[in-house]
């Protein structure tokens, strides 16, 4: 292990490195521990998610019923969808913001490190909670994600597991960003003011505080159901004088906002990345500020473009068309910030720049499609339909996922202290690329004539896009193998890697060694 | 690092989520009121019968009210309106009856919910008297028809000339 010229033994106050054992990822309180456990738990949550698309898929592959039945199905999409937003997307990005902030500010560790190891591990326990739930009386939750009452309520034995399985992951994710903000106001290098953070610190402190003022809606949402089924109160049911829809205002008061905690720490990533095999800096660093301030703020006062169907007043659909619509414009002006710094760069193509190319590109698309949806009278016929879930997928995979393999790839490195062999990496794109828009491209077609979404079973019509999407999605699946094979051959050995690791890096995380001490920046650089 | 400083920032970033929490909660009451002062989501208003007799009786104009019923989850209930439609003068107080019958041979407990269709309408609408209003309770195989007093308010838009009111019967569990 390399040491910073600049520090000396007694710097690191006797503390030379890691626990020995297990237990040493038990008690930890070191950000880069807390990191790789926040990684490996989405990695793992990636194939567990992974796998339930891929019984969806196999069961799509025909038209009729074949290998699950009905109840089962749901029960999948359902748990797809919280294991990939809860377990697998937001662990991901909570993990490079544990890796990354303190690097890229010149903090010595997180602000709170205890309560860092909290956030962490209170993580798989909500996991197997969850999870666990697949094997009670009446199979696990199956009345979608969105957890819609009076549908939900009809959910067996796993209804607490799932009420409190979110409490769980609410208040990880809430303790996470205040650690967050926290390291970010507090522990910044001398010099280093608000407009000279890196991005991706930028991006992650506005998703912190999006997180900690949705997340409790959530979890009084929740509660709220909770307490319908088992203590007779009567907040959606309307016997008792309340109303389902109410649930639909406030899930989605948070729900909106919570696509952007997926979404904007991928952005911030891109902007990293593309300065870097550019060879340039970023073009327009303060409009990328306050882009994604601006869609931070927006994402609060949208909510109900999800339910334009309910029977909202035809003023209310205009605003909500409107206000969703607006949202183009910050997000237009990212995506031509990133194509204006790649513009007469010098460009190599190395696979994190693949990955973030891929990234801005099928984020595009995936954002068009939600302008599609934005427009309220077609919103009518899209409602509910494989249009949605085509359109949700790809700013999710190819957007969030993409940015998460981009950023892994980016790090490795400088994590590890190796190479990742570039060539596989490569292959990894290229199959990840070409597979993911097999399944989700043709899911626009069978959206846009009629199939309607979280169903076992469809009209022959249909069967032929189907087809092609279940293949392309069992070769996603299988091409995110070769991801887990490239990472761990990474971590076991390789070739050694420099401390800049990359030609164009800037920035202080490139100053340290790869892999850098247990301990670094305990004397925080100073930024002129 | 001083970590002493962190405590007021920390105090501060504690209590945006559970300030939040609470919010989550007070979008109730405010929906509630919200869709009231509006009449979004058919919430039909009340109003008294002193308060009735002084709205003014249009008798050159006529609108059409319509009864629908249902009930929630196939409940164990015959329930329909006593007449289908009414042809009813704005601001003139009108009466009609819903029948309904338990088939159970156990005594039950339904609460109806209102409803009032076009949107529109649904803040000119007035019930002086219902047996929504409260749950109604029925014995084992108990018939009856219960009543509804409603007006229009003369204020009633040009545009609405059918109103429907409907009706979905709820079994109380627990009662």
């Amino acid at each position: 292990m390399t040491v910073p010229a600049d520090l000396t033994h007694e710097d690191y106050g006797g503390h030379h490195g890691p626990r020995k054992g297990l237990l040493r990822w038990v008690t930890t309180t070191n950000h880069k521990d807390i990191g790789t456990l926040y990684l490996w738990f989405s990695l793992i949550m990636l194939f567990v998610g992974g796998a339930m698309a891929m019984i969806i898929r196999a069961e799509l592959f025909q038209p009729g019923l074949q290998l699950v039945n009905p109840d089962f199905f749901n029960q999948m999409t359902t748990m797809h969808a919280l294991v990939m937003i809860f377990g697998a997307v937001m662990p991901a990005f909570v993990g490079l913001a544990n890796w990354m902030i303190p690097l890229m500010i010149g903090a010595p560790d997180m602000a709170l490190p205890r309560l860092n190891n909290w956030s962490f591990w209170i993580l798989p326990f909500a996991g197997t909670l969850l999870l666990s739930s697949l094997f009670v009386e009446g199979g696990a939750p199956a009345g979608g994600w969105t957890m819609y009452p009076p549908l939900v309520l009809q959910t067996g034995a796993a209804f607490p597991m799932l009420i409190f399985s979110v409490h769980l992951l609410g208040i990880s994710s809430i303790m996470g960003s205040i650690n967050i903000i926290a390291t970010i106001m507090n522990l910044r290098a001398p010099g280093m003011g608000y407009m000279k953070m890196p991005l991706f610190v930028w991006t992650w402190f506005i998703t912190a505080f999006l997180l900690i003022a949705t997340m409790p809606v959530l979890a009084g949402a929740v509660t709220m159901l909770l307490t319908d089924k088992y203590f007779g109160t009567s907040f959606f049911n309307a016997a008792g004088g309340g109303d389902p829809v109410m649930f639909q205002h406030i899930f989605w008061f948070f729900g909106h906002p919570e696509v952007y905690i997926l979404i904007l720490p991928a952005f911030g990533i891109a902007s990293q990345i593309i300065p870097t095999f550019a060879r340039k800096p970023l073009f327009g660093y303060k409009s990328m500020v306050y882009a994604t301030a601006s869609i931070a703020v927006l994402s609060f006062i949208v909510w109900s473009h999800h339910m334009f169907t309910v029977g909202l007043p035809v003023g209310a659909e205009l605003f909500f068309m409107v206000s969703t619509m607006l949202i183009a414009i910050p997000t237009g002006v990212k995506v031509f910030n990133w194509v204006a710094t790649m513009w007469r760069g010098s460009m190599t193509f190395e696979t994190p720049m693949l990955f973030a190319i891929g990234f801005i590109v099928l984020f595009t698309i995936g954002g068009f499609s939600g302008l599609m949806l934005a427009i309220a009278p077609a919103d009518f016929q899209y409602q509910d339909s494989y249009f949605v879930v085509a359109h949700f997928h790809y700013v999710l995979v190819p957007g969030a996922v993409f940015s998460i393999m981009a950023a892994s790839y980016y790090w490795l490195p400088k994590w590890t202290g190796h190479m990742y062999d570039e060539k596989l990496g490569k292959l990894h794109f290229w199959l990840s690329a070409i597979f993911v828009n097999l399944v989700f491209f043709p899911q626009h077609f069978l959206g846009l004539a009629g199939m309607p979404r979280r169903i076992p079973d469809y009209a022959v019509q249909f069967a032929d896009f189907n087809m092609i999407s279940s293949i392309g999605a069992m070769g996603f699946g299988l091409s995110q193998l070769l991801f887990a094979y490239i990472v761990i051959k990474t971590v076991r050995g390789g070739a050694k890697a420099s401390d800049e690791v990359w030609e164009g890096a800037q920035g202080l995380e490139w100053t340290l060694s790869s892999p850098p001490p247990y301990h670094s920046f305990s004397v925080q650089p100073v930024i002129r | 690092m001083e970590r002493h400083s962190l405590r007021p920032l920390l105090m501060k970033l504690f209590a945006i989520p559970i300030l939040m929490f609470g919010f989550g909660y007070l979008m109730v009451p405010l929906y509630n009121v919200f869709c009231e002062v509006t009449g979004l989501n058919g919430k039909t208003g009340r109003l008294s019968a002193a308060e009735a007799s002084l709205l003014q009786e249009d008798l050159s104009r006529l609108v059409k009210i319509q009864f629908v019923t249902s009930v929630n989850q196939d409940g164990p209930w015959d329930f329909r309106p006593a007449e289908t439609s009414m042809m009813v003068h704005p601001g003139k107080p009108y009466t009609t009856k819903f029948y309904a019958y338990n088939r159970m041979d156990k005594t039950l407990v339904s609460q109806s919910i209102p409803s009032v269709a076009p949107i529109q309408a649904t803040r000119y609408f007035k019930k002086t008297e219902c047996f929504c209003f409260i749950e109604q309770k029925f014995n084992a195989s108990e018939a009856r028809e219960m009543p509804v007093t409603f007006v229009i308010n003369p204020q009633l838009p040009e545009d609405v000339d059918t109103i429907i009111l409907s009706y979905t019967l709820f079994t109380k569990t627990g009662t």
